[in-house]
């Protein structure tokens, strides 16, 4: 009895582990099946069960030796001074030797025995039957080959016996001997012994599975003394997935665990700090913008309420000074729109964006928009179905409108379309939709991702345009703040089409 | 042409915002502070008061209150979105309109002359004196007066309140009365209306909590009763 080479502490509990790692929702209780706990507690069991039972195998075979040894040695001995005493009268005959062989059977050590007889074709016996059936021809080869006899040990049937040849010998010198022809043979029973090993097959198995349960302890312990850091690892990881940076796991003792959660630790210092840092960095550069253009409002407060004085005047100046101040007036204006979209685009960054919602006729509102900019030629068209009603910033929703139209026109191509309309979403409530579509040529592929990028300059040649180069940025940020989503692509016909869509929030009439 | 007093303490948009106005044929006096503009006040006698907001010691909000208590001058203020103050305060405490920094002159003085525009309210076959519930309200002089006393209106309240009681129970979007009310072309800030219509409240209802003439329709605007 040795260990069983396929229950071997190789990576057979592990294996279907890592089929569930892939394996969906169902199969993750089996994975935990096969946990930790689990393997810890295996492992301790197999070593439990290599020792005890090595050492029960061990005892018990050292024990069965001695044991049947000493039955043997004695039966062996015994039997061979019982021949060398008995005298046999040559040639053998019958009648006298079965009397000679009861006399011998008699005279058994440590327990009685059977025997028999053989001399050429001669058959006798202490029993009934002339013949043993539990001789084999290897002990009667044995028996003729060595003349200090030779035993057997067999099992016939279930019951085990032993069986011992002894020729008889002539004496032909000191050393010296001559076998007769005669052989004898004893056959014992062997049962008490057998019963003997089978007791010492019982006590061993008998105390080896005490063990076996005693082992289950040190191997509960030692899992949950490696589990309770790994569930709070596994805590702690989760925390810091979910954005709280100043989680810490309690580093007890001095072992490999503790060393673990004290990298944990210092990583996830060492990440918050870097965190704080590039927040600080980024808050920093946005209140640097933040400030920049508050700092540059006042003066242009004060510049552009006299851009006009300087305009009405430059009509009485000589051509080149009337060209220098009607450039001052226009820049000055321009650099008004951006200092503002600059102030915008800092309130959305710093979250101080407000949005005063109000509920809209959006077809009215849309219509409004395009009538204060004097769009209301042929160069826009409308599809504005009546009745649409939604709860929006009116004063965002216009610029949202205005400046897709105004894009639209300056960068697309006339006439440019703007569509109304609702439709119903699977999940969540149902959206406005406006699209705001050009005739001119597109947008080029490369440009479409960054189309809302701010400053982002659709032709490298190109230089500044009218707009402040945050215009849509700004828009994709206005309609961010309604919990809508703005798109940019193409026709299949040619021209540019943005899509906006907002939610629209069921609002109880009246009240 | 209106004779206007400017409040405000940087020199360059000072400067600029006199000078262009008075270009336009204003009459303008200037004060760098809230002190200085409150004593030029009684001697000046302007007909609007341009406030700025953000003012060194006394400010903007505080000038508008002071003015408030003894005055129902019209008043614009002056403001920077994103500045530290909040426009609702400001209105709150009793401003009529106000403009974002930086403006051109144009911009200006066309929210002066909307301030100051008065509302022809008595319009053919209407009687020019109503009654209302305990309010009774004069069109063609431009007076409120509730269970026979006076009230001291604003000039953007008396105007709300002609327009509303115009059309006893018929809806206005916060949108219709920005246009009507304020001549805001452009889409407006509607919390203009909202604080506007919190002051007159305070003047006129019985409870400002329970309003029973300048009601609520929430989603919708606000209407004059049913009383």
């Amino acid at each position: 009895m040795t260990t069983d080479p396929g229950a071997g502490p190789g990576p057979r509990p592990g294996r279907p582990r890592r089929g569930a790692r892939t394996a969906p929702g169902g199969e993750r209780s089996r994975a935990r099946a096969f946990g930790l706990r689990t393997r810890l507690l295996l492992a301790f069991l197999l070593v439990a069960v290599v020792s005890a039972g090595t050492t029960a195998a061990l005892t018990y075979r050292e024990a069965r030796t001695a044991l049947l040894k000493t039955a043997q040695d004695t039966a062996v001995s015994s039997f061979r001074d019982h021949v060398q005493q008995t005298g046999f009268g040559l040639p053998v005959r019958k009648e006298g030797l079965e009397e000679v062989l009861r006399d011998l059977a008699r005279k058994g050590k440590p327990r009685p025995w059977v025997v028999f007889a053989e001399y050429g074709s001669l058959r006798a016996s202490s029993g009934e039957n002339p013949v043993s059936t539990v001789i084999t021809p290897e002990l009667r080869r044995a028996a003729r080959a060595n003349p200090r006899g030779h035993f057997e040990r067999v099992v016939k049937d279930g019951v085990p016996y032993l069986t011992i040849a002894m020729p008889t010998v002539f004496k032909t010198g000191p050393d010296d001997v001559l076998p007769t022809g005669l052989v004898l043979y004893a056959v014992m029973r062997m049962t008490d012994e057998q019963v003997n090993v089978d007791a010492l097959l019982i006590a061993a198995r008998d105390g080896a599975l005490p063990g076996l349960a005693v082992a289950l302890i040190p191997g509960l312990i030692a899992a949950r003394s490696v589990l309770r850091p790994v569930r709070q690892l596994h805590r702690a990881t989760r925390s810091l997935g979910s954005g709280r940076l100043d989680t810490r796991i309690p580093v007890r003792g001095s072992d490999e665990l503790a060393d673990l959660a004290r990298t944990f630790n210092e990583s996830t210092g060492q990440l918050e700090r870097s965190v704080r840092e590039l927040r600080e960095a980024e808050e920093r550069a946005r209140r640097f913008a933040s400030d920049v253009s508050h700092e540059l409002r006042t003066p242009l407060a004060g510049m552009l309420a006299v851009t006009e004085v300087l305009e009405e005047d430059a009509d009485g100046l000589d051509a080149d000074t009337a060209r220098a101040v009607r450039l001052v007036s226009a820049e000055t204006g321009k650099l008004a729109v951006l200092v503002e979209d600059l102030m915008e685009i800092s309130r959305f960054d710093a979250r101080a964006a407000e949005l005063n919602a109000d509920e809209v006729d959006v077809a009215e509102a849309i219509r409004k928009t395009l009538h204060n900019r004097h769009w209301t030629d042929d160069r826009v068209r409308t599809e504005l179905p009546d009745g649409i009603r939604a709860r929006l910033d009116p004063r965002r929703f216009d610029l949202v409108i205005a400046n897709l139209v105004g894009n639209a026109l300056k960068h697309g191509g006339a006439p440019v379309t703007v569509r109304l309309r609702t439709a119903a979403r699977s999940a969540g409530p149902p959206v406005l939709i406006t699209e705001v579509a050009d005739s001119g040529p597109g947008i080029r592929p490369a440009v479409l991702p960054h189309i809302f990028d701010r400053f982002y300059k659709a032709d490298a040649a190109r230089t500044r345009s009218a707009g402040s180069g945050l215009g849509l940025a700004i828009t994709l940020e206005n309609v961010k703040l309604h919990g809508g989503t703005i798109s940019a692509g193409n026709l299949p016909g040619g021209g540019a089409v943005f899509t906006v869509e907002i939610p629209l929030h069921a609002e109880e009439a009246g009240g | 042409m209106p004779r206007v007093l400017l409040i405000e303490d940087d020199p360059s948009v000072r400067e600029g915002v006199e000078l262009g106005l008075r270009r336009r044929g204003h009459e303008v006096r200037a004060a760098a502070t809230g002190e200085a503009g409150l004593a030029a006040l009684a001697e000046f006698r302007p007909d609007l008061l341009l406030l700025d907001l953000m003012l060194p010691g006394m400010n903007g909000v505080q000038v508008c209150r002071r003015v408030r208590e003894r005055s129902q001058l019209p008043i614009i203020m002056l403001t920077a979105r994103g500045d530290d103050f909040d426009v609702v305060i400001g209105l709150e405490a009793g401003a009529d309109d106000y403009i974002v920094k930086p403006a051109r002159t144009e911009v200006i003085e066309a929210r002066i002359r909307a301030v100051l525009r008065r509302l022809d309210g008595s319009g053919p076959g209407r009687p020019a004196v109503e009654v209302h519930g305990d309010l009774t309200i004069d069109r063609s002089a431009l007076t409120v007066a509730k269970g026979g006393r006076p009230l001291a209106l604003a000039p953007s309240e008396i105007k709300l309140l002609l327009h509303l009681s115009a059309a006893p129970e018929q809806v206005f979007s916060r949108q219709q009365l920005l246009e009507h009310v304020w001549e805001h072309n452009f889409h407006a800030d509607a919390r203009l209306v909202d604080a506007c219509v919190a002051r007159l409240r305070g003047k006129i209802e019985d409870e400002a909590g329970s309003p029973r003439y300048v009601q609520t329709l929430r989603g919708f605007g606000y209407r004059f009763g049913p009383l």
